[in-house]
């Protein structure tokens, strides 16, 4: 009897044990892959492991005229500007729809929802059609535009609930001191929203470096961002390329998970659409 | 006088001048690319009498990417539902403290890297000589001569599979975390097995939570141009892909945007199922 209770429970954990190995290597299994590849030099079918390994093709990547740092560069130089873009976009439309007497305020929080409800291919190759009359196509500021507008439905919702978590109380109070509209949104309103400020730009930044279908189509061939290095690099069959530039875009992505709870405060984050 | 007779928003005006900016960005950068495109679906490029032979064309040349496309969606969001309410399941009814600890840290994971990373990933993980071959051979499941490349059907399904099933499974175990414990530990009193607590009393609780996670992934996955474009983009093959091509290749918007009102079409289908239901709970 006791026996077979013991037997029983010895086999649970061993399926246990194999169910969670089994997703450890479903998780990892392709990432270490891709490790593999960003130090592979020689590795063909049907060796299993790598025949050379080293770092020449990091080398050759990052020399100051090294395709993956311009790449880098112009990544994060598109990211920046599509935070400051969308950031002055969204902190006025953020304070307006937590604050203001906003008319038809819920379709217009539901309008901002329209982009990410649409397959977005079939509405970024019409974007760029209309970029080519304007000289918008493979420049940087159509890209930055591009960007932004996929960004802001979290940089409005999210900024709207950072404006909707400041206590009026403190903001009434202000204004009972004397202080005017103007001086109470920048002394007291702002400083009290900015951590749920800051989560919408990292969002923001984050959407922006990772971004490839908006920059395919608008951005392509002039603009090259990391992604499309990779997306490049991997259609030519150069895998040590497109791995370490996966690699790179995994950084601030990894960095967001480690931070974003710490930012991202339970009170605003139980306001989001609100 | 009250701390709130001194009004500290601003008034209805202010609020539209505040809003403006952001609603003119939609406006340029969605709303018009969107009504163009459907007028270019049912025109020669925006000119002359509407017609559908833009969508007989589609038809004809692509029927067959049409099917794949619904095919691959639906496939890969079951999965993506099944393995969520697994993970979320575990995360919420298991015992052993050590292994929810474990997948709790484990499978969050792919729900910060982006798709096109994902499909690098997979590109070498499901290639020929990738780690997923190197497993199966090791292990002597197959041999080595016939190990084959998963980078078709499979590899797009596997890789959406992989990259949203952690964002459902977060949605889910955040509602399965705060639904109300009498009915599971009621369950467990009367003896039900953990699995059919789960899918009899836990489930129906969470089940709204769960179709809007499946929702938003499914057309996430009618958007994503990387994943199919990397993992196989020869015939057949999804209609984003099929897009991009005819731009790129011939400049035929009328057939690309008709593909488009597909898409669109497939996605306005699992909204309507989704509002009616959203209704029913109100009403209920």
């Amino acid at each position: 009897m006791v026996q077979a209770v013991l037997s029983h429970s010895l086999s649970r954990a061993l399926l246990r044990t194999l169910a969670i190995g089994m997703l450890a290597f479903a998780i990892f299994g392709p990432i270490t892959n891709m490790l593999l590849w960003a130090v592979a030099e020689v590795w063909y079918f049907p060796h299993k492991l790598l025949l050379e390994y080293g770092f020449v093709f990091w080398e050759r990547v990052f020399r100051p005229e090294g395709n993956a740092t311009e790449a880098l560069f112009s990544s994060v130089w598109i990211a920046v500007l599509t935070v400051v873009v969308s950031l002055a976009i969204a902190i006025p439309a953020g304070y307006a729809l937590a604050r203001g007497k906003m008319p038809f305020r819920y379709l217009v929080m539901l309008l901002f929802l329209l982009p990410q409800a649409f397959p977005a291919v079939a509405v970024h190759m019409n974007v760029a059609r209309t970029f080519y009359g304007l000289d918008l196509n493979g420049s940087v500021a159509g890209v930055v535009l591009v960007h932004a507008s996929q960004g802001l439905v979290f940089a409005v919702w999210i900024a709207t609930a950072a404006f909707a978590a400041v206590d009026g109380e403190l903001e009434a109070a202000a204004r009972n001191m004397g202080a005017g509209r103007w001086r109470t949104f920048v002394d007291v309103t702002l400083p009290l929203a900015l951590p749920g400020i800051m989560a919408s730009a990292i969002f923001v930044f984050l959407i922006s470096m990772d971004e490839f279908t908006g920059t395919y189509f608008v951005g392509a061939p002039e603009v090259v961002t990391l992604p499309m290095l990779l997306f490049t690099s991997s259609m030519e069959g150069n895998y040590q390329i497109a791995s370490i530039s996966s690699l790179i875009l995994l950084v601030p992505s990894v960095g967001f998970m480690l931070v974003i709870e710490r930012f991202l405060k339970a009170d605003v984050l139980a306001n989001v659409g609100n | 006088m009250s701390g709130h007779s001194m009004s500290v928003g601003p008034g209805r005006m202010g609020a539209i001048m505040l809003v403006a900016p952001a609603l003119l960005m939609i406006g340029f950068l969605f709303l018009y690319p969107f009504g163009y495109s459907v007028i270019s679906a049912f025109t020669d490029n925006g000119e002359g009498s509407w017609h559908l032979s833009n969508f007989v064309k589609a038809v004809e040349f692509y029927s067959k990417d049409i099917l794949f496309t619904i095919a691959i969606v639906t496939i890969a969001t079951a999965l993506i539902g099944i393995l969520a309410v697994a993970i979320a399941g575990y995360l919420t009814l298991g015992e052993n403290k050590i292994a929810i600890t474990v997948l709790k840290w484990l499978y969050r994971w792919p729900l910060f890297i982006p798709f096109i990373v994902s499909a690098q990933l997979m590109r070498t993980f499901l290639a020929k000589n990738g780690m997923m071959n190197n497993l199966l051979t090791s292990s002597g499941i197959i041999e080595l001569l016939a190990a084959q490349s998963y980078l078709d059907w499979r590899g797009i399904v596997i890789t959406f599979v992989w990259k949203q099933t952690p964002f459902v499974a977060l949605l889910v175990a955040g509602a399965m975390a705060s639904i109300d414990r009498t009915t599971i530990d009621a369950g467990r009193i009367f003896g039900a097995s953990r699995l059919r607590i789960l899918i009899e009393l836990v489930v129906p609780q969470i089940a709204t939570t769960l179709m809007v996670g499946l929702i938003l992934s499914y057309v996430v996955m009618l958007s994503v141009l990387s994943v199919p474009l990397m993992i196989n983009a020869q015939s057949p093959t999804m209609l984003t892909v099929d897009m991009a091509w005819r731009i790129n290749s011939y400049g035929d918007y009328g057939v690309a945007n008709a593909l488009g009102i597909m898409s669109y079409l497939f996605t306005g289908v699992v909204a309507w199922f989704y509002l009616r239901q959203s209704l029913k709970d109100k009403r209920a």
